[in-house]
């Protein structure tokens, strides 16, 4: 059975988009068929991330307005062969989609693929409910400071109220995934701690990412972070997500610091 | 009984008052002896209906002789059915000793009415077993409101009674906004942003800081609101 995976988070730059290319990359990895939806419109960043963008034809609203077939828009990964990407169109605004347009699209998608991941656009207007609305299950990206913690609340009580299944009276399976986590911030008491968050949230967790060069750097080179560094921690911590996801009980890694010799060398002064 | 002579205190003896009953109609069709041997199957399968039941008899249908009459009346009686009243019949060819002509009847659909239960009163609260999100707002001016997860900063609660919160409150709670005082605020964890009974509120700043994230009650107190912990 096809699902509907939304990543969102209400507050921007926590890694949405990252999240939704190392999630994509991940699933495909362990043989699922997988398509990345953009639905940020009008900026258009997961073909970058994905290093695609020069790739770019057809976009999704192009397929939700019916100018091009949705095969013509799908562009398959040139590394993972059950990855596909559905890209945002940069030229046009975010109100040229269309509820029953994306509603026509998803269900299509559903017949092909088994996973359709879903890059929410920030925010909780209209784009962002687009992204939500038929989503089956959905990744809060939360990152361990307050305002983003807060957003991120908002954002869960849209999902159970405002998607398709919440209004069938079924419900958006929820899962929390804590980005940018610094051990060293958080053992000083600068950030959220993990129990806070959930606390506050009170959804279950998918997994904890750490704050890592690694990231930034898959990026800027257009690979998700679980393909382009594998070994890294970022990459374990999204490949253990992933197989939580697929239903997998996976030990829950909080990351530590690791004082090396430069670390204690130079940790007074870094802060 | 000796009745007092003055003038003042004489009053009319017989005093009217107006009152409708609900009769049944018996309208008799030619020929008689049919319709009244028809009557009698209907008696032999309830022989106590008409019991206690008084009748009009609506002769429109027919055209009958005031011996024809008599002896129709007579018939009916004599099978233990009381005739109250004629209806649809010349007041000519009526004579005395017969139940009254009446007129002006109005259809009626006979019902059993039912002694009309208490009305029974709602219980008037309101349950949420979800936690309250951040920029959800619950208005509820009719009673109780009791949340089984936790209020989060940025929600609100509004309540006409007392709110319940089963988790930590850290969002807004407002009690007894149409001026019941009575009212109070409960919460497992009290890390309200504001709270508020019938008016008279506190914020975050003024709320103890020895309270929080203590389980609390909030109540008034005159014209002061009293936050004290609950062990």
């Amino acid at each position: 059975m096809a699902k509907v995976l939304v990543v969102t988070s209400g507050k921007g730059g926590v890694g949405k988009t990252t999240t939704t290319a190392a999630m994509g990359a991940a699933l495909a990895q362990a043989g699922e068929k997988v398509v990345v939806v953009d639905f940020d419109v009008g900026l258009r960043n997961l073909d970058l991330v994905l290093g695609a963008e020069r790739r770019v034809v057809f976009d999704l609203i192009n397929v939700v307005h019916g100018v091009a077939k949705l095969p013509q828009a799908l562009i398959r990964d040139k590394r993972l062969e059950n990855l596909w990407l559905l890209p945002a169109s940069q030229t046009k605004d975010k109100d040229a989609l269309t509820e029953d347009g994306v509603g026509r699209v998803i269900t299509e998608l559903r017949k092909t693929f088994d996973w359709v991941v879903c890059d929410s656009p920030a925010g909780i207007e209209r784009g962002a409910m687009l992204a939500m609305r038929y989503a089956d299950e959905a990744i809060i990206v939360t990152n361990p400071e307050v305002s983003s913690v807060r957003d991120s609340d908002r954002i869960i009580g849209m999902l159970d109220s405002k998607t398709v299944r919440a209004e069938n009276g079924e419900r958006v399976e929820k899962h929390i995934l804590i980005t940018r986590y610094d051990p060293g911030r958080a053992a000083r008491g600068e950030m959220l701690s993990i129990d806070d968050v959930l606390e506050i949230l009170a959804t279950p967790l998918l997994g904890i990412v750490p704050e890592s060069q690694d990231v930034l750097r898959a990026s800027n080179v257009g690979c998700p972070v679980t393909l382009n560094s594998p070994a890294s921690a970022p990459a374990r911590a999204y490949h253990d997500a992933m197989r939580r996801l697929l239903g997998e009980e996976v030990e829950m890694q909080i990351p530590s610091e690791r004082k090396g010799l430069m670390n204690l060398l130079l940790g007074r002064r870094a802060a | 009984m000796v009745m007092s002579a003055s003038a003042e205190t004489v009053r009319p003896v017989i005093r009217l008052r107006g009152r409708s009953y609900v009769a049944f109609v018996f309208s008799p069709v030619v020929p008689i002896a049919d319709w009244l041997s028809e009557l009698d199957a209907t008696l032999k399968g309830s022989p106590g209906f008409f019991v206690g039941k008084p009748i009009v008899l609506d002769l429109s249908a027919v055209d009958l002789s005031p011996l024809a009459i008599t002896h129709l009346i007579k018939s009916i009686e004599s099978r233990n059915i009381r005739v109250l009243g004629l209806e649809g019949v010349e007041q000519a060819r009526l004579s005395l000793g017969m139940p009254p002509l009446l007129s002006g009847g109005r259809h009626c659909a006979v019902q059993e009415i039912e002694p009309e239960k208490p009305q029974l009163q709602q219980p008037t609260s309101l349950l949420l077993d979800q936690p309250v999100r951040s920029g959800q707002s619950i208005v509820f001016p009719d009673g109780d409101v009791t949340v089984l997860g936790a209020v989060s900063s940025g929600a609100e609660i509004v309540a006409g009674g007392s709110i319940h919160v089963y988790g930590a409150l850290r969002g807004r709670a407002m009690a007894g906004i149409n001026g019941n005082s009575a009212a109070r605020i409960y919460c497992q964890k009290i890390e309200a942003e504001l709270v508020a009974i019938d008016g008279y509120y506190q914020t975050a700043e003024q709320i103890d800081a020895a309270l929080r994230g203590r389980a609390a009650q909030a109540r008034l107190e005159g014209h002061s609101m009293k936050i004290v912990a609950l062990n």
